[in-house]
């Protein structure tokens, strides 16, 4: 459902992965790895397609893919459904009540994002993915300020996902506990090219 | 994009959402003129229509910075981007709120402020509608400038540098119709330059600002 094809990305002009390729099927996820600064983030911003690959191509269906990174997108004076209306509107209605029961946060629906704690505001992220109704994920570090059973709550969400033919591409640290195959971008760190001078990365 | 523009027209009602900050600031500078000026009501009345326009394009580009870096910080512009909404409508949608709480309560009230600064009587309606035609254009071409300095810290300055020189023509036009309307003469040339200038904005801007903020969310 989501290929990618000898990918090279950039960040900032400089080429930091090459040749990446991999093939998620729907009901797969991927978990990418690898240190701090090896372009995991980089990645997946292409994959997700809000930046333009140097060279190769991301294939998936059009429209198909949710991303969340580590920004949640919230808006601090809104509530917690609120915040969820609006992305569930934005992206065409999707399931906010629902979204909110499996992230546990009926108890909290009523009061404005600025007021929840950091790992509140985070599965506030996250049950963002769920209104969506996309089925390709695209998750930068998703479980960063979540506790234990935050974590656990997550990746039984994402395994439900799985089971209905979603796909998830998701780059962490921690063991997610999911069944999943692992990606190590560290063997296609991009050699250093050289530069003409005046190249695209000054624009 | 109802959504978007419903969701932002909350956010600036509600509590630190600088709806009041155009328009307070444009009351601080009528209000302030006289006493700079002298209370002379003929030098008064022959400079209102003027100051009218410069007090509304200053307190307009007051809240241009505002329009995308909020959405920058909290990563909603990275979510938007990546949404079914084109950028396109996601600009149209910035630029229409900056209007509906700028342009549009300044254009309301100046006649109003007109009073203080002794507007004759045939400038309100003049300066009424100079206003309505042109602030649609000053809030587009500021989302313009908001779109090229997103990203950019403290890129208040920049962005009123590169917006001022565009506000120009809106400004010689706008406040041309309003003089032209205070001494009764015809104002239908400068009326349709500045409808042009509008129309025109309104049609090219929304196209070149997604494009710029596709680069800058690189």
């Amino acid at each position: 459902m989501l290929g990618v094809d000898s990918l090279t990305v950039t960040r900032g002009g400089v080429p930091v992965l090459e040749g990446v390729s991999f093939d998620v099927a729907a009901g797969e996820a991927l978990i990418l790895r690898g240190p701090n600064g090896s372009g995991k983030t980089t990645l997946l911003r292409t994959v997700a397609g809000l930046q333009p690959a140097l060279e190769g191509q991301v294939n998936a269906p059009e429209e198909s893919i949710a991303y969340a990174a580590h920004s949640d997108g919230l808006k601090a004076n809104l509530t917690v459904s609120e915040n969820l209306s609006f992305w569930a509107e934005i992206f065409g209605g999707g399931d906010v009540s629902s979204a909110v029961e499996r992230f546990d946060l009926k108890s909290l629906s009523d009061r404005p994002a600025h007021s929840l704690s950091a790992g509140q505001k985070r599965r506030l992220g996250l049950a963002r993915l769920l209104v969506t109704g996309r089925p390709i994920w695209v998750l930068d570090e998703p479980t960063v300020s979540l506790d234990a059973f935050a974590v656990a709550m997550f990746a039984d969400v994402v395994k439900a996902h799985l089971a209905d033919g979603g796909v998830a591409l998701i780059a962490t640290h921690i063991d997610l506990g999911l069944d999943a195959k692992t990606f190590d971008v560290g063997p296609f760190k991009a050699k250093p090219r050289p530069t003409s001078g005046f190249d695209e990365g000054f624009l | 994009m109802k959504a978007l523009l419903f969701r932002d027209l909350q956010l600036a009602m509600r509590a630190g959402g600088g709806f009041g900050l155009g328009l307070s600031f444009f009351l601080i500078v009528t209000v302030l003129v006289p006493f700079g000026v002298g209370p002379e009501s003929a030098l008064l009345s022959r400079i209102a229509a003027g100051v009218l326009w410069i007090g509304a394009l200053l307190a307009c580009l007051l809240s241009l910075d505002r329009i995308f870096a909020l959405d920058w910080e909290d990563g909603s512009l990275d979510l938007l981007a990546t949404s079914p909404l084109p950028l396109e409508a996601v600009c149209v949608a910035k630029a229409l709120v900056h209007w509906l709480t700028t342009g549009l309560p300044l254009t309301i009230t100046a006649p109003l402020l007109g009073l203080l600064l002794s507007l004759p009587d045939g400038g309100f309606l003049w300066v009424f509608i100079s206003l309505a035609v042109g602030t649609p254009a000053l809030s587009f071409i500021g989302m313009f400038g908001a779109a090229l300095t997103v990203g950019i810290k403290r890129g208040g300055l920049l962005l009123s540098l590169l917006v001022l020189p565009l506000y120009v023509p809106t400004l010689i036009f706008g406040a041309e119709i309003a003089r032209r309307g205070v001494e009764g003469l015809s104002v239908s040339v400068p009326l349709m330059l500045l409808s042009g200038i509008t129309l025109g904005t309104l049609a090219l801007l929304p196209f070149v600002s997604a494009l710029v903020l596709r680069i800058n969310l690189r």
